[in-house]
């Protein structure tokens, strides 16, 4: 079982190598003439002001979040889905109810207007 | 040469060349190494190889959508035009731009290619072909491809740039959010096989293929994973009409190459992994005879599924953020969540612990059944609220226009 | 060969850990910060422990990590990147190896804490028993809901700040 696991590593260099290759090569063959202008922070072809900054949305975060509550819930979802075949009525009905709770939390943040990107 | 099977080709031939190896006396970590070495260069090759025609194919046939001809002039019918394309890209200047954040800005689009390419270790393309059939198959998808969401957040800051910036967020927004109904949907064929291992959901398919018992998950596998890679009409990442490219701006020549391919590969990766989970991946007439026919079936149903997938990009237009936020939070994933219950529920019912199964057929048509009565009963729904906020609008417009009269 | 690897990923782990409280630029340490868990992740992947690493990959880095990079780069301002000294580290740092060596007394059983855990089933495949496990009422069925009812409160709760903020 861990044996597969050396060809996932062995796949993660090569995956990388391919890049790095092609980057290499890019380089290699590519003109080279940097210049102010060409180095320059793009906007929209005027000089930029300031430092790269963004507003602070709240927006952003309030969606990390919500992903994260319903990722953590997804992983606790996982082991029971693949002992599925085991598992009697009334621990899927229990799982049902382990679900059932995150909707609620869905339809919580729902009906307070935290899903609008406005 | 004890059994070289033809039917079974690849295995046979696996066999043969580790019998060799054996027997000039390799020692057995060494096989192994050398084994998922070969095993490791084939997986990055096979995507790569395939990409060449997938970005020939589209062209022709959006342009043929399109109601036009597509490339037309390098080679026969315009297939090598990839070949001058990706000489353009490797002779242009790599200009990389002042204050960018070393590390991350090399990474990045390195990040995306690896990220795309790990998950093709685990697409099984024929009864023992597979690069690893490892037991959390359906997971390690899932957790590689929030290594290319990352890839984005990195591209994104490192650029040094506003608009870059705001692109990327917005960008890594819409993946995390469409995350939430992949990962429900891919719950029910784990839920089906019982395992996480494609090969085996691969396998549990022969009783009936996971699309006619479960099309409700398929269609939300596919939808957000279409999202996921940020493909039209999700394509708001690279809107090249509005952002700017997105979070590629400062980005060119190879690096900008390498956004592109992780995102091309990807595209069919997605119609890869849907054949398999929904479509019974290699599964075909005559496949216990003859495995290797399984190759050509799986490739037969990817390149079905990714000129559906074309169909739908050049057909559909773009969909704006919020809409395309609340799509997902609104509909998608209360469906989904809607659909994982049910199907759990349905398929305890009907398969009791203590107890016989019940008739495959059976099982079809009453899964079928019930995805059938979720779906009209969530459309009916999304038409009521519908309706009711017409008929809002038109009271307010109807009483605007009374008290203009009036007034 | 399996201890070669072992010391390369703790290696990761450790030296991700170490970026993250030297490195100068915070996005810098967000970045060591994924390193080390994505050693973490690899060590449990050592451990034959193929879903946690899964789950590691896909909350911790996944999300978490995407969250507090979300942060880290939302509220940054320019000329707050030198992260201050902390003139205290030499007692953080007596404190530190206090609770190391008290976490390896714990895990020998030299120093017990009654904690008896249960010997699993070899037979079935770990994931699965943790199904079974999480649904059985004779097991752990009660902190299985009672953890869904703590993620509801923490959504609750994460709305609730979020929403006073916007207010203002």
């Amino acid at each position: 079982m861990l044996d597969d696991y050396v060809l996932i590593g062995l796949l993660f260099v090569v995956a990388f190598a391919l890049p790095v290759l092609a980057i290499t090569f890019g380089n290699l063959l590519g003109p080279k003439k940097p210049n102010r202008i060409k180095n320059d922070v793009y906007e929209c072809g005027m000089e930029a002001f300031g430092p790269a900054w963004v507003r602070f949305r709240v927006q952003y975060y309030i969606f990390a979040l919500i992903f994260l509550v319903f990722d953590v819930e997804l992983m606790l979802l996982f082991p029971i889905a693949v002992a599925y075949d085991f598992l009697p009525l009334f621990a899927i009905v229990e799982a049902v109810l382990f679900i059932l709770i995150l909707t609620a939390a869905l339809l919580y943040v729902w009906r307070k207007n935290a899903l609008e990107w406005s | 040469m004890d059994d070289f099977r033809v039917a079974d080709l690849f295995t046979s031939i696996g066999r043969l060349w580790t019998n060799w190896l054996v027997d000039l006396g390799v020692s057995d970590p060494w096989i192994l190494f050398i084994n998922s070495l070969i095993g490791a260069i084939l997986i990055v090759v096979i995507p790569v190889t395939i990409v060449v025609f997938t970005i020939m194919g589209e062209r022709k046939i959006i342009g043929r959508f399109q109601d036009r001809l597509g490339p037309n002039r390098v080679g026969p019918f315009g297939f090598l035009q990839t070949v001058p394309d990706v000489v353009k890209l490797l002779t242009k200047e790599i200009i990389t731009p002042d204050h960018v954040d070393k590390v991350m800005y090399h990474i990045a689009p390195m990040m995306s290619v690896v990220a795309v390419l790990l998950i093709w270790a685990v697409i099984p393309f024929a009864p023992n072909v597979i690069g690893a059939d490892l037991d959390i198959g359906v997971i390690y998808f899932v957790a590689v491809a929030s290594f290319g969401t990352l890839a984005v957040l990195f591209a994104g800051w490192s650029s040094n740039n506003k608009y870059a910036l705001v692109a990327a967020f917005r960008a890594v927004a819409q993946l995390i959010s469409y995350e939430v109904p992949l990962v429900l949907s891919l719950l029910v064929p784990v839920l089906l096989a019982s395992s996480m291992s494609m090969q085996t959901i691969v396998e549990t398919q022969r009783q009936g293929w996971f699309v006619i018992l479960a099309p409700i998950s398929m269609l939300i596998f596919f939808i957000s994973s279409t999202a996921e890679i940020g493909r039209s009409p999700f394509d708001l990442l690279e809107a090249d009409s509005e952002i700017v490219a997105g979070y590629n701006i400062e980005y060119s020549g190879m690096k900008f190459a390498m956004f592109f391919l992780g995102e091309w590969i990807h595209a069919f990766t997605i119609c890869a992994l849907t054949a398999t989970l929904f479509f019974g991946g290699w599964l075909g007439p005559f496949v216990t005879q003859v495995p290797a026919l399984g190759v050509v079936y799986f490739f037969l149903k990817m390149f079905i599924l990714y000129f559906v997938q074309v169909w739908i990009r050049t057909t559909m237009p773009r969909l704006r953020i919020d809409h395309l936020l609340n799509f997902n939070w609104k509909f998608l994933v209360p469906l989904a969540l809607a659909n994982l219950m049910v199907m759990s529920l349905v398929t305890r019912l009907l398969n009791p612990i203590e107890g016989p199964a019940a008739d495959p057929v059976v099982q079809g048509a009453v899964f079928f059944g019930a995805n059938l009565v979720l779906v009209v009963a969530a459309l009916m729904i999304v038409g009521g609220v519908a309706r009711r906020a017409r008929q809002a609008q038109e009271a307010q417009r109807f009483r605007a226009v009374a008290s203009g009269v009036q007034g | 060969m399996t201890t070669v690897v072992f010391i390369l990923f703790s290696l990761m782990v450790l030296g991700g850990g170490l970026m993250v409280v030297t490195a100068s630029n915070i996005v810098h340490a967000a970045g060591a910060l994924i390193l080390s868990l994505f050693g973490v992740a690899c060590l449990y992947v050592l451990l034959n422990a193929g879903f946690l690493a899964a789950v590691q990959v896909l909350v911790y880095i996944g999300a978490i990590a995407i969250l507090i990079i979300f942060t880290v780069m939302l509220i940054r301002r320019e000329g707050e990147d030198r992260l201050s000294f902390n003139s205290m580290w030499s007692g953080v740092l007596v404190i530190a190896v206090l609770a190391f060596v008290g976490l390896i007394l714990i895990l020998n059983q030299v120093w017990p804490l009654g904690m008896e855990g249960g010997a699993p089933d070899m037979n079935l495949d770990p994931t699965v028993q943790l199904g079974r496990m999480l649904l059985d009422p004779a097991g752990y069925v009660l902190p299985f809901e009672v953890a869904s009812i703590l993620l509801l409160s923490a959504m609750i709760g994460a709305i609730v700040i979020a929403r006073e903020k916007r207010k203002e």
